[in-house]
Protein backbone atom coordinates (compact mmCIF):
# COMPACT_ATOMS: atom_id res chain seq x y z
CA UNK A 1 0.00 0.00 0.00
CA UNK A 2 1.18 3.54 -0.80
CA UNK A 3 0.24 6.39 1.51
CA UNK A 4 1.02 10.01 0.72
CA UNK A 5 0.55 12.45 3.61
CA UNK A 6 0.54 16.26 3.43
CA UNK A 7 2.80 16.36 0.39
CA UNK A 8 3.70 19.85 -0.84
CA UNK A 9 5.73 20.96 -3.80
CA UNK A 10 6.26 24.35 -5.36
CA UNK A 11 8.36 25.40 -8.33
CA UNK A 12 10.26 28.68 -8.85
CA UNK A 13 9.80 29.45 -5.14
CA UNK A 14 9.99 33.09 -4.06
CA UNK A 15 9.81 34.40 -7.61
CA UNK A 16 6.92 35.96 -9.51
CA UNK A 17 6.63 32.66 -11.43
CA UNK A 18 6.09 30.58 -8.27
CA UNK A 19 3.75 27.64 -8.78
CA UNK A 20 2.36 25.80 -5.75
CA UNK A 21 1.53 22.55 -7.49
CA UNK A 22 0.84 20.36 -4.48
CA UNK A 23 -0.33 21.75 -1.17
CA UNK A 24 -0.87 19.25 1.67
CA UNK A 25 -1.76 16.55 -0.86
CA UNK A 26 -3.04 13.24 0.56
CA UNK A 27 -3.58 9.97 -1.27
CA UNK A 28 -3.80 6.28 -0.42
CA UNK A 29 -3.28 3.64 -3.09
CA UNK A 30 -4.64 0.21 -2.19
CA UNK A 31 -2.42 -2.84 -2.27
CA UNK A 32 -2.50 -5.01 -5.40
CA UNK A 33 -4.75 -2.56 -7.23
CA UNK A 34 -4.10 -0.63 -10.40
CA UNK A 35 -4.85 3.06 -10.06
CA UNK A 36 -4.94 5.27 -13.13
CA UNK A 37 -4.08 8.94 -12.77
CA UNK A 38 -5.26 11.21 -15.54
CA UNK A 39 -5.39 14.94 -16.07
CA UNK A 40 -4.36 17.73 -18.43
CA UNK A 41 -0.71 18.69 -18.95
CA UNK A 42 0.73 20.51 -15.96
CA UNK A 43 -1.77 18.98 -13.50
CA UNK A 44 1.05 17.31 -11.59
CA UNK A 45 0.83 13.66 -12.72
CA UNK A 46 4.49 13.24 -13.60
CA UNK A 47 5.62 15.43 -10.68
CA UNK A 48 3.70 13.15 -8.33
CA UNK A 49 5.35 10.04 -9.81
CA UNK A 50 8.76 11.71 -9.66
CA UNK A 51 8.23 12.59 -5.99
CA UNK A 52 7.16 9.02 -5.21
CA UNK A 53 10.25 7.53 -6.80
CA UNK A 54 12.53 10.28 -5.48
CA UNK A 55 13.74 11.90 -8.69
CA UNK A 56 12.12 15.16 -7.52
CA UNK A 57 12.34 16.11 -3.84
CA UNK A 58 9.10 17.14 -2.14
CA UNK A 59 9.14 20.37 -0.09
CA UNK A 60 7.19 18.77 2.76
CA UNK A 61 5.21 15.64 3.55
CA UNK A 62 5.68 11.91 3.90
CA UNK A 63 5.44 8.98 1.54
CA UNK A 64 4.88 5.52 3.06
CA UNK A 65 5.31 2.34 1.05
CA UNK A 66 3.93 -0.68 2.90
CA UNK A 67 4.05 1.39 6.12
CA UNK A 68 7.74 2.26 5.66
CA UNK A 69 8.56 5.96 5.40
CA UNK A 70 10.53 6.31 2.16
CA UNK A 71 10.45 10.14 2.11
CA UNK A 72 14.07 10.52 3.17
CA UNK A 73 15.46 7.77 0.95
CA UNK A 74 17.45 8.57 -2.20
CA UNK A 75 16.03 7.65 -5.61
CA UNK A 76 18.26 4.59 -5.99
CA UNK A 77 17.31 3.36 -2.50
CA UNK A 78 13.59 3.70 -3.26
CA UNK A 79 14.15 1.86 -6.54
CA UNK A 80 14.77 -1.36 -4.64
CA UNK A 81 11.02 -1.59 -4.04
CA UNK A 82 9.70 0.44 -6.96
CA UNK A 83 9.62 -0.49 -10.63
CA UNK A 84 9.11 2.18 -13.26
CA UNK A 85 8.37 2.13 -16.97
CA UNK A 86 8.98 5.43 -18.72
CA UNK A 87 7.27 7.04 -21.71
CA UNK A 88 10.46 6.77 -23.78
CA UNK A 89 11.07 3.06 -24.57
CA UNK A 90 14.85 3.61 -24.34
CA UNK A 91 14.70 4.86 -20.74
CA UNK A 92 14.13 1.47 -19.14
CA UNK A 93 16.84 -0.45 -21.01
CA UNK A 94 20.51 -0.21 -21.91
CA UNK A 95 20.36 0.02 -25.75
CA UNK A 96 23.97 -0.99 -26.45
CA UNK A 97 23.64 -4.20 -24.43
CA UNK A 98 21.89 -7.38 -25.56
CA UNK A 99 18.47 -8.58 -24.40
CA UNK A 100 20.20 -11.21 -22.24
CA UNK A 101 22.53 -8.64 -20.65
CA UNK A 102 19.61 -6.31 -19.93
CA UNK A 103 17.63 -9.14 -18.34
CA UNK A 104 20.62 -10.15 -16.21
CA UNK A 105 21.04 -6.53 -15.02
CA UNK A 106 17.34 -6.35 -14.08
CA UNK A 107 17.69 -9.67 -12.23
CA UNK A 108 20.33 -8.08 -9.95
CA UNK A 109 18.13 -5.11 -9.07
CA UNK A 110 18.56 -4.01 -5.47
CA UNK A 111 21.48 -6.40 -4.93
CA UNK A 112 25.17 -5.64 -4.57
CA UNK A 113 27.05 -5.56 -7.87
CA UNK A 114 30.48 -7.14 -7.55
CA UNK A 115 33.41 -8.31 -9.68
CA UNK A 116 31.57 -11.53 -10.57
CA UNK A 117 30.38 -12.54 -14.01
CA UNK A 118 26.97 -11.05 -14.68
CA UNK A 119 25.64 -13.67 -17.07
CA UNK A 120 24.99 -16.97 -15.33
CA UNK A 121 24.06 -19.91 -17.56
CA UNK A 122 21.63 -21.25 -14.95
CA UNK A 123 19.47 -18.14 -15.27
CA UNK A 124 19.09 -18.14 -19.05
CA UNK A 125 16.08 -20.48 -19.04
CA UNK A 126 14.38 -18.27 -16.46
CA UNK A 127 14.88 -15.21 -18.71
CA UNK A 128 13.60 -17.14 -21.73
CA UNK A 129 10.46 -18.15 -19.83
CA UNK A 130 9.82 -14.54 -18.82
CA UNK A 131 10.35 -13.26 -22.35
CA UNK A 132 8.10 -15.98 -23.72
CA UNK A 133 5.17 -14.41 -21.84
CA UNK A 134 5.54 -11.38 -24.16
CA UNK A 135 4.93 -13.61 -27.17
CA UNK A 136 7.28 -11.57 -29.36
CA UNK A 137 9.94 -14.19 -29.97
CA UNK A 138 12.48 -12.17 -27.98
CA UNK A 139 13.48 -15.34 -26.14
CA UNK A 140 15.15 -16.51 -29.37
CA UNK A 141 17.02 -13.22 -29.78
CA UNK A 142 18.83 -13.06 -26.46
CA UNK A 143 22.07 -11.94 -28.12
CA UNK A 144 20.44 -9.14 -30.12
CA UNK A 145 21.38 -5.65 -29.00
CA UNK A 146 18.38 -3.77 -27.67
CA UNK A 147 19.08 -0.79 -29.96
CA UNK A 148 18.02 -3.00 -32.90
CA UNK A 149 14.55 -3.63 -31.40
CA UNK A 150 11.45 -1.63 -32.30
CA UNK A 151 9.94 0.84 -29.81
CA UNK A 152 7.21 -1.64 -28.85
CA UNK A 153 9.70 -4.46 -28.31
CA UNK A 154 11.91 -2.21 -26.17
CA UNK A 155 8.93 -1.10 -24.11
CA UNK A 156 7.85 -4.72 -23.62
CA UNK A 157 11.36 -5.52 -22.45
CA UNK A 158 11.34 -2.48 -20.13
CA UNK A 159 8.06 -3.70 -18.66
CA UNK A 160 9.37 -7.22 -18.04
CA UNK A 161 12.58 -5.79 -16.53
CA UNK A 162 10.67 -3.41 -14.23
CA UNK A 163 8.33 -6.19 -13.07
CA UNK A 164 10.94 -8.97 -12.89
CA UNK A 165 11.64 -8.67 -9.15
CA UNK A 166 7.96 -8.14 -8.28
CA UNK A 167 8.33 -4.62 -6.86
CA UNK A 168 6.00 -3.41 -4.11
CA UNK A 169 4.98 -0.58 -6.42
CA UNK A 170 4.96 -0.36 -10.21
CA UNK A 171 4.87 3.11 -11.78
CA UNK A 172 3.75 3.33 -15.39
CA UNK A 173 4.56 6.80 -16.67
CA UNK A 174 2.51 7.16 -19.89
CA UNK A 175 4.33 4.03 -20.98
CA UNK A 176 2.33 3.58 -24.18
CA UNK A 177 2.20 7.25 -25.23
CA UNK A 178 5.12 6.98 -27.67
CA UNK A 179 3.72 3.87 -29.39
CA UNK A 180 1.29 3.42 -32.26
CA UNK A 181 -2.30 2.42 -31.28
CA UNK A 182 -1.85 -1.27 -32.21
CA UNK A 183 1.41 -1.65 -30.29
CA UNK A 184 0.00 0.40 -27.42
CA UNK A 185 -2.91 -2.02 -27.17
CA UNK A 186 -0.59 -5.06 -27.08
CA UNK A 187 1.58 -3.47 -24.38
CA UNK A 188 -1.47 -2.58 -22.28
CA UNK A 189 -2.67 -6.19 -22.42
CA UNK A 190 0.78 -7.47 -21.41
CA UNK A 191 0.84 -4.90 -18.60
CA UNK A 192 -2.49 -6.11 -17.28
CA UNK A 193 -1.35 -9.74 -17.37
CA UNK A 194 1.86 -8.94 -15.50
CA UNK A 195 0.12 -6.82 -12.85
CA UNK A 196 -2.32 -9.67 -12.23
CA UNK A 197 0.34 -12.39 -12.31
CA UNK A 198 2.64 -10.69 -9.79
CA UNK A 199 -0.14 -8.92 -7.80
CA UNK A 200 1.62 -5.58 -8.02
CA UNK A 201 0.33 -2.31 -6.61
CA UNK A 202 0.35 -0.11 -9.70
CA UNK A 203 0.00 3.57 -10.55
CA UNK A 204 -0.56 4.24 -14.22
CA UNK A 205 -0.43 7.70 -15.75
CA UNK A 206 -2.28 8.00 -19.02
CA UNK A 207 -3.84 10.50 -21.38
CA UNK A 208 -5.92 7.73 -22.85
CA UNK A 209 -9.29 7.72 -21.05
CA UNK A 210 -10.31 4.40 -22.57
CA UNK A 211 -7.13 2.65 -21.36
CA UNK A 212 -7.40 4.32 -17.97
CA UNK A 213 -10.88 2.91 -17.46
CA UNK A 214 -10.31 -0.47 -19.07
CA UNK A 215 -7.09 -1.43 -17.34
CA UNK A 216 -7.42 0.14 -13.88
CA UNK A 217 -9.44 -0.58 -10.75
CA UNK A 218 -9.64 3.06 -9.76
CA UNK A 219 -9.36 6.30 -11.65
CA UNK A 220 -8.15 9.61 -10.23
CA UNK A 221 -8.21 12.90 -12.11
CA UNK A 222 -5.77 15.60 -11.06
CA UNK A 223 -5.99 19.30 -11.77
CA UNK A 224 -3.40 21.80 -10.53
CA UNK A 225 -2.18 19.31 -7.95
CA UNK A 226 -5.65 18.55 -6.56
CA UNK A 227 -7.87 15.51 -6.94
CA UNK A 228 -11.01 16.49 -8.88
CA UNK A 229 -12.30 12.95 -9.40
CA UNK A 230 -11.66 9.72 -7.53
CA UNK A 231 -13.89 6.75 -8.37
CA UNK A 232 -13.74 3.02 -9.01
CA UNK A 233 -13.19 2.63 -12.75
CA UNK A 234 -16.34 0.56 -13.23
CA UNK A 235 -18.47 3.41 -11.82
CA UNK A 236 -17.37 6.03 -14.31
CA UNK A 237 -17.94 6.22 -18.07
CA UNK A 238 -15.49 7.42 -20.68
CA UNK A 239 -17.98 10.15 -21.63
CA UNK A 240 -18.20 11.45 -18.06
CA UNK A 241 -14.43 11.39 -17.74
CA UNK A 242 -13.95 13.18 -21.04
CA UNK A 243 -16.50 15.83 -20.03
CA UNK A 244 -14.61 16.74 -16.86
CA UNK A 245 -11.29 16.54 -18.71
CA UNK A 246 -12.40 18.96 -21.47
CA UNK A 247 -13.90 21.34 -18.90
CA UNK A 248 -10.55 21.44 -17.08
CA UNK A 249 -8.71 21.92 -20.37
CA UNK A 250 -11.00 24.86 -21.25
CA UNK A 251 -10.34 26.41 -17.83
CA UNK A 252 -6.63 26.01 -18.52
CA UNK A 253 -6.90 27.69 -21.96
CA UNK A 254 -9.12 30.51 -20.61
CA UNK B 1 61.42 1.34 -43.53
CA UNK B 2 61.43 -1.78 -41.32
CA UNK B 3 62.76 0.18 -38.36
CA UNK B 4 60.16 2.86 -39.05
CA UNK B 5 57.37 0.25 -38.95
CA UNK B 6 58.85 -1.31 -35.80
CA UNK B 7 59.08 2.06 -34.04
CA UNK B 8 55.55 2.90 -35.17
CA UNK B 9 54.23 -0.41 -33.79
CA UNK B 10 56.07 0.13 -30.49
CA UNK B 11 54.68 3.63 -30.11
CA UNK B 12 51.31 2.35 -31.32
CA UNK B 13 51.29 -0.21 -28.51
CA UNK B 14 52.03 2.54 -25.96
CA UNK B 15 49.20 4.56 -27.49
CA UNK B 16 46.97 1.47 -27.39
CA UNK B 17 46.96 1.72 -23.58
CA UNK B 18 46.11 5.41 -23.85
CA UNK B 19 43.33 4.60 -26.34
CA UNK B 20 41.86 1.89 -24.09
CA UNK B 21 41.75 4.48 -21.28
CA UNK B 22 40.12 7.16 -23.41
CA UNK B 23 37.75 4.51 -24.83
CA UNK B 24 36.40 4.03 -21.28
CA UNK B 25 35.46 7.69 -20.91
CA UNK B 26 34.72 8.71 -24.50
CA UNK B 27 32.95 5.59 -25.77
CA UNK B 28 31.59 3.88 -22.66
CA UNK B 29 30.78 6.76 -20.31
CA UNK B 30 30.17 9.29 -23.09
CA UNK B 31 32.32 11.87 -21.27
CA UNK B 32 34.90 14.02 -23.06
CA UNK B 33 37.61 13.92 -20.40
CA UNK B 34 40.33 16.42 -21.31
CA UNK B 35 42.23 15.81 -18.08
CA UNK B 36 44.15 13.06 -19.91
CA UNK B 37 46.29 15.82 -21.48
CA UNK B 38 47.65 16.38 -17.97
CA UNK B 39 47.49 12.75 -16.83
CA UNK B 40 49.74 11.49 -19.65
CA UNK B 41 52.79 13.60 -18.61
CA UNK B 42 51.73 13.12 -14.96
CA UNK B 43 52.34 9.38 -15.37
CA UNK B 44 55.71 10.11 -16.98
CA UNK B 45 56.76 12.48 -14.18
CA UNK B 46 55.58 10.13 -11.44
CA UNK B 47 57.61 7.36 -13.08
CA UNK B 48 60.64 9.68 -13.34
CA UNK B 49 60.34 10.58 -9.65
CA UNK B 50 60.19 7.00 -8.40
CA UNK B 51 62.79 5.61 -10.78
CA UNK B 52 65.18 8.39 -9.74
CA UNK B 53 64.58 7.35 -6.11
CA UNK B 54 65.78 3.85 -7.01
CA UNK B 55 62.38 2.14 -7.20
CA UNK B 56 62.04 -0.84 -9.55
CA UNK B 57 60.75 0.22 -13.04
CA UNK B 58 57.77 -2.17 -12.89
CA UNK B 59 56.70 -0.80 -9.51
CA UNK B 60 57.36 2.79 -10.71
CA UNK B 61 55.10 2.14 -13.72
CA UNK B 62 52.39 0.67 -11.48
CA UNK B 63 52.69 3.69 -9.19
CA UNK B 64 52.18 5.92 -12.25
CA UNK B 65 48.92 4.01 -12.86
CA UNK B 66 47.85 4.47 -9.22
CA UNK B 67 48.61 8.20 -9.20
CA UNK B 68 46.77 8.49 -12.53
CA UNK B 69 43.64 7.08 -10.91
CA UNK B 70 43.86 9.93 -8.38
CA UNK B 71 43.76 12.43 -11.26
CA UNK B 72 40.57 10.69 -12.42
CA UNK B 73 39.20 11.02 -8.90
CA UNK B 74 39.84 14.79 -8.97
CA UNK B 75 37.92 15.15 -12.26
CA UNK B 76 35.03 13.02 -11.00
CA UNK B 77 34.86 15.02 -7.74
CA UNK B 78 34.72 18.30 -9.67
CA UNK B 79 32.12 16.85 -12.00
CA UNK B 80 29.94 14.89 -9.58
CA UNK B 81 30.28 16.60 -6.20
CA UNK B 82 30.82 20.19 -7.35
CA UNK B 83 28.51 19.86 -10.40
CA UNK B 84 31.08 21.32 -12.81
CA UNK B 85 30.45 20.26 -16.41
CA UNK B 86 32.67 17.29 -17.39
CA UNK B 87 34.46 19.20 -20.14
CA UNK B 88 35.41 22.05 -17.79
CA UNK B 89 36.18 19.61 -14.93
CA UNK B 90 38.70 17.89 -17.23
CA UNK B 91 40.25 21.19 -18.31
CA UNK B 92 40.58 22.29 -14.67
CA UNK B 93 42.27 19.00 -13.68
CA UNK B 94 44.57 19.28 -16.69
CA UNK B 95 45.50 22.86 -15.69
CA UNK B 96 46.22 21.79 -12.10
CA UNK B 97 48.28 18.84 -13.30
CA UNK B 98 50.50 21.16 -15.38
CA UNK B 99 51.72 22.86 -12.20
CA UNK B 100 51.81 19.59 -10.27
CA UNK B 101 53.93 17.96 -13.01
CA UNK B 102 56.46 20.78 -12.79
CA UNK B 103 56.50 20.49 -8.99
CA UNK B 104 57.13 16.71 -8.92
CA UNK B 105 60.73 16.97 -10.09
CA UNK B 106 61.04 20.80 -10.27
CA UNK B 107 61.96 20.40 -13.96
CA UNK B 108 60.09 20.56 -17.26
CA UNK B 109 62.27 17.89 -18.88
CA UNK B 110 63.87 14.90 -17.17
CA UNK B 111 66.27 12.64 -19.09
CA UNK B 112 65.82 8.98 -18.14
CA UNK B 113 68.61 7.40 -20.19
CA UNK B 114 70.68 6.68 -17.08
CA UNK B 115 67.89 4.91 -15.23
CA UNK B 116 66.52 1.41 -15.50
CA UNK B 117 63.41 0.92 -17.56
CA UNK B 118 60.77 -1.75 -18.00
CA UNK B 119 62.36 -2.48 -21.39
CA UNK B 120 65.51 -3.81 -19.72
CA UNK B 121 63.56 -7.04 -19.18
CA UNK B 122 63.28 -7.88 -22.91
CA UNK B 123 62.78 -6.49 -26.41
CA UNK B 124 60.56 -3.38 -26.22
CA UNK B 125 57.99 -4.71 -28.69
CA UNK B 126 57.60 -7.98 -26.76
CA UNK B 127 57.34 -6.25 -23.37
CA UNK B 128 54.77 -3.81 -24.75
CA UNK B 129 52.81 -6.59 -26.41
CA UNK B 130 52.60 -8.49 -23.12
CA UNK B 131 51.51 -5.36 -21.21
CA UNK B 132 48.89 -4.41 -23.82
CA UNK B 133 47.47 -7.95 -24.00
CA UNK B 134 47.38 -8.20 -20.21
CA UNK B 135 45.49 -4.90 -19.94
CA UNK B 136 43.14 -5.92 -22.76
CA UNK B 137 42.33 -9.24 -21.09
CA UNK B 138 41.80 -7.58 -17.69
CA UNK B 139 39.65 -4.81 -19.16
CA UNK B 140 37.55 -7.21 -21.25
CA UNK B 141 37.15 -9.43 -18.18
CA UNK B 142 36.13 -6.44 -16.04
CA UNK B 143 33.54 -5.33 -18.59
CA UNK B 144 31.93 -8.79 -18.36
CA UNK B 145 31.47 -8.52 -14.59
CA UNK B 146 28.43 -7.14 -12.80
CA UNK B 147 30.28 -3.87 -12.12
CA UNK B 148 31.57 -3.72 -15.69
CA UNK B 149 28.10 -4.00 -17.14
CA UNK B 150 26.90 -1.26 -14.80
CA UNK B 151 29.73 0.95 -16.12
CA UNK B 152 28.53 0.36 -19.70
CA UNK B 153 24.89 0.92 -18.73
CA UNK B 154 25.82 4.15 -16.89
CA UNK B 155 27.07 5.66 -20.13
CA UNK B 156 24.13 4.21 -22.00
CA UNK B 157 21.22 5.18 -19.77
CA UNK B 158 21.71 6.65 -16.31
CA UNK B 159 17.99 6.33 -15.46
CA UNK B 160 18.31 2.54 -15.74
CA UNK B 161 21.15 2.48 -13.18
CA UNK B 162 19.03 4.39 -10.67
CA UNK B 163 16.05 2.13 -11.33
CA UNK B 164 18.31 -0.85 -10.56
CA UNK B 165 18.91 0.67 -7.12
CA UNK B 166 22.50 1.65 -7.93
CA UNK B 167 24.43 4.91 -7.69
CA UNK B 168 25.47 5.90 -11.22
CA UNK B 169 28.00 8.45 -9.88
CA UNK B 170 30.00 5.59 -8.36
CA UNK B 171 30.42 4.03 -11.79
CA UNK B 172 31.34 7.35 -13.42
CA UNK B 173 34.07 7.71 -10.79
CA UNK B 174 35.32 4.15 -11.36
CA UNK B 175 35.42 4.76 -15.13
CA UNK B 176 37.25 8.07 -14.83
CA UNK B 177 39.77 6.64 -12.35
CA UNK B 178 40.46 3.57 -14.45
CA UNK B 179 40.77 5.64 -17.64
CA UNK B 180 43.20 8.12 -16.11
CA UNK B 181 45.19 5.31 -14.53
CA UNK B 182 45.68 3.72 -17.96
CA UNK B 183 46.58 7.08 -19.53
CA UNK B 184 49.19 7.70 -16.81
CA UNK B 185 50.62 4.21 -17.34
CA UNK B 186 50.81 4.94 -21.05
CA UNK B 187 52.67 8.19 -20.23
CA UNK B 188 55.10 6.29 -17.99
CA UNK B 189 55.82 3.79 -20.79
CA UNK B 190 56.23 6.57 -23.35
CA UNK B 191 58.77 8.27 -21.08
CA UNK B 192 60.70 4.99 -20.86
CA UNK B 193 60.63 4.27 -24.59
CA UNK B 194 61.70 7.79 -25.62
CA UNK B 195 64.12 8.17 -22.71
CA UNK B 196 62.75 11.33 -21.15
CA UNK B 197 59.70 12.87 -19.52
CA UNK B 198 58.62 16.23 -20.83
CA UNK B 199 55.98 18.71 -19.71
CA UNK B 200 54.64 19.08 -23.29
CA UNK B 201 54.25 15.36 -23.99
CA UNK B 202 50.52 15.42 -23.18
CA UNK B 203 49.70 18.25 -25.54
CA UNK B 204 46.98 17.20 -28.06
CA UNK B 205 47.15 13.63 -26.72
CA UNK B 206 43.34 13.50 -26.58
CA UNK B 207 43.19 14.09 -30.36
CA UNK B 208 45.66 11.24 -30.91
CA UNK B 209 43.65 8.93 -28.66
CA UNK B 210 40.41 9.84 -30.41
CA UNK B 211 42.11 9.35 -33.78
CA UNK B 212 43.14 5.84 -32.71
CA UNK B 213 39.63 4.97 -31.49
CA UNK B 214 37.94 6.37 -34.59
CA UNK B 215 40.37 4.62 -36.96
CA UNK B 216 39.83 1.32 -35.12
CA UNK B 217 36.07 1.77 -35.34
CA UNK B 218 36.13 2.71 -39.00
CA UNK B 219 38.34 -0.13 -40.18
CA UNK B 220 36.42 -2.78 -38.31
CA UNK B 221 32.97 -1.29 -38.48
CA UNK B 222 31.23 -4.35 -39.85
CA UNK B 223 32.64 -6.81 -37.37
CA UNK B 224 30.24 -7.70 -34.55
CA UNK B 225 32.68 -10.06 -32.89
CA UNK B 226 35.65 -7.72 -32.42
CA UNK B 227 35.82 -6.22 -28.97
CA UNK B 228 36.13 -2.47 -28.58
CA UNK B 229 39.48 -2.90 -26.83
CA UNK B 230 40.82 -4.71 -29.90
CA UNK B 231 39.59 -1.86 -32.09
CA UNK B 232 41.35 0.69 -29.85
CA UNK B 233 44.62 -1.29 -30.00
CA UNK B 234 44.55 -1.82 -33.77
CA UNK B 235 43.45 1.80 -34.31
CA UNK B 236 46.39 3.10 -32.25
CA UNK B 237 48.90 0.99 -34.21
CA UNK B 238 47.44 2.04 -37.59
CA UNK B 239 47.43 5.67 -36.45
CA UNK B 240 51.09 5.51 -35.51
CA UNK B 241 52.01 3.77 -38.78
CA UNK B 242 50.18 6.50 -40.75
CA UNK B 243 52.15 9.12 -38.75
CA UNK B 244 55.42 7.23 -39.35
CA UNK B 245 54.81 6.98 -43.08
CA UNK B 246 53.94 10.68 -43.21
CA UNK B 247 57.31 11.57 -41.65
CA UNK B 248 59.05 9.10 -43.94
CA UNK B 249 57.48 10.90 -46.89
CA UNK B 250 59.22 14.09 -45.80
CA UNK B 251 56.80 15.79 -43.43
CA UNK B 252 58.34 17.41 -40.34
CA UNK B 253 57.54 15.81 -36.94
CA UNK B 254 56.07 19.19 -35.99
CA UNK B 255 53.44 18.65 -38.69
CA UNK B 256 52.16 15.54 -36.88
CA UNK B 257 49.60 17.37 -34.75
CA UNK B 258 47.97 18.91 -37.80
CA UNK B 259 48.03 15.46 -39.44
CA UNK B 260 46.38 13.96 -36.32
CA UNK B 261 43.61 16.52 -36.42
CA UNK B 262 43.15 15.99 -40.17
CA UNK B 263 42.99 12.19 -39.64
CA UNK B 264 40.25 12.67 -37.01
CA UNK B 265 38.34 15.05 -39.29
CA UNK B 266 38.64 12.74 -42.31
CA UNK B 267 37.57 9.61 -40.46
CA UNK B 268 34.64 11.31 -38.73
CA UNK B 269 33.61 12.92 -42.03
CA UNK B 270 33.86 9.52 -43.71
CA UNK B 271 31.62 7.99 -41.05
CA UNK B 272 29.13 10.86 -41.09
CA UNK B 273 28.99 11.98 -44.69
CA UNK B 274 30.79 9.94 -47.32
CA UNK B 275 28.96 6.70 -46.61
CA UNK B 276 25.62 8.47 -46.95
CA UNK B 277 26.64 10.31 -50.12
CA UNK B 278 27.93 7.16 -51.78
CA UNK B 279 25.03 5.04 -50.62
CA UNK B 280 27.43 2.73 -48.85
CA UNK B 281 25.64 3.03 -45.53
CA UNK B 282 22.38 1.76 -47.00
CA UNK B 283 24.19 -1.13 -48.66
CA UNK B 284 25.85 -2.03 -45.37
CA UNK B 285 22.55 -1.93 -43.50
CA UNK B 286 21.01 -4.20 -46.15
CA UNK B 287 23.91 -6.63 -45.97
CA UNK B 288 23.70 -6.62 -42.19
CA UNK B 289 19.98 -7.29 -42.31
CA UNK B 290 20.49 -10.13 -44.80
CA UNK B 291 22.78 -11.91 -42.38
CA UNK B 292 20.44 -11.56 -39.45
CA UNK B 293 17.19 -13.32 -38.93
CA UNK B 294 14.31 -10.84 -38.92
CA UNK B 295 12.93 -9.97 -35.51
CA UNK B 296 9.24 -10.54 -34.97
CA UNK B 297 7.30 -7.29 -35.05
CA UNK B 298 3.88 -6.61 -33.68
Amino acid sequence: MLKIKNLSKSFNAETENEINLFNNFNLTIEKNKCTAIIGPNGCGKSTLLNMICGSIAADRGQIYLNNNDISKLKEEQRSNNIGRVFQDPSMGVSPSLTILENMALADKKGEKFALKRLIKRNNIDKYKDLLMTLDLGLEDKLDTKVKFLSGGQRQSLSLIMAAMKHPDLLLLDEHTAALDPKTSNVIMKKTKELIKKYSMTTIMISHNMKDALEYSDRVIMLDKGEIVLDKPSREVSEKELMGIYIAKLNEFVA
Amino acid sequence: MNSLILTSIEQGLVFAILSMGVFLTYKILDISDLSVEGTFPFGAFIFAKFISLGVNPIISSLLAFCFGTLAGLITSTLFIKLKIKPLLAGILTMTMLYSINLRINNKANIPLFNFKSIFDYGPAILVLLIIVLLIKILLDGFLKTEMGYLLIATGDNEALIKSLGQNSNKYKTIGLMLANGLVALSGALMAQIQGFADITMGSSIIVMALASIIIGDTFMKNSDTLKNTTRAIVGAIIYKIIGGVAIDLGLAPTDLRAISAIIVILFIAYNNLAVDVMGLKKRRVKEHAKNKEPIKEF
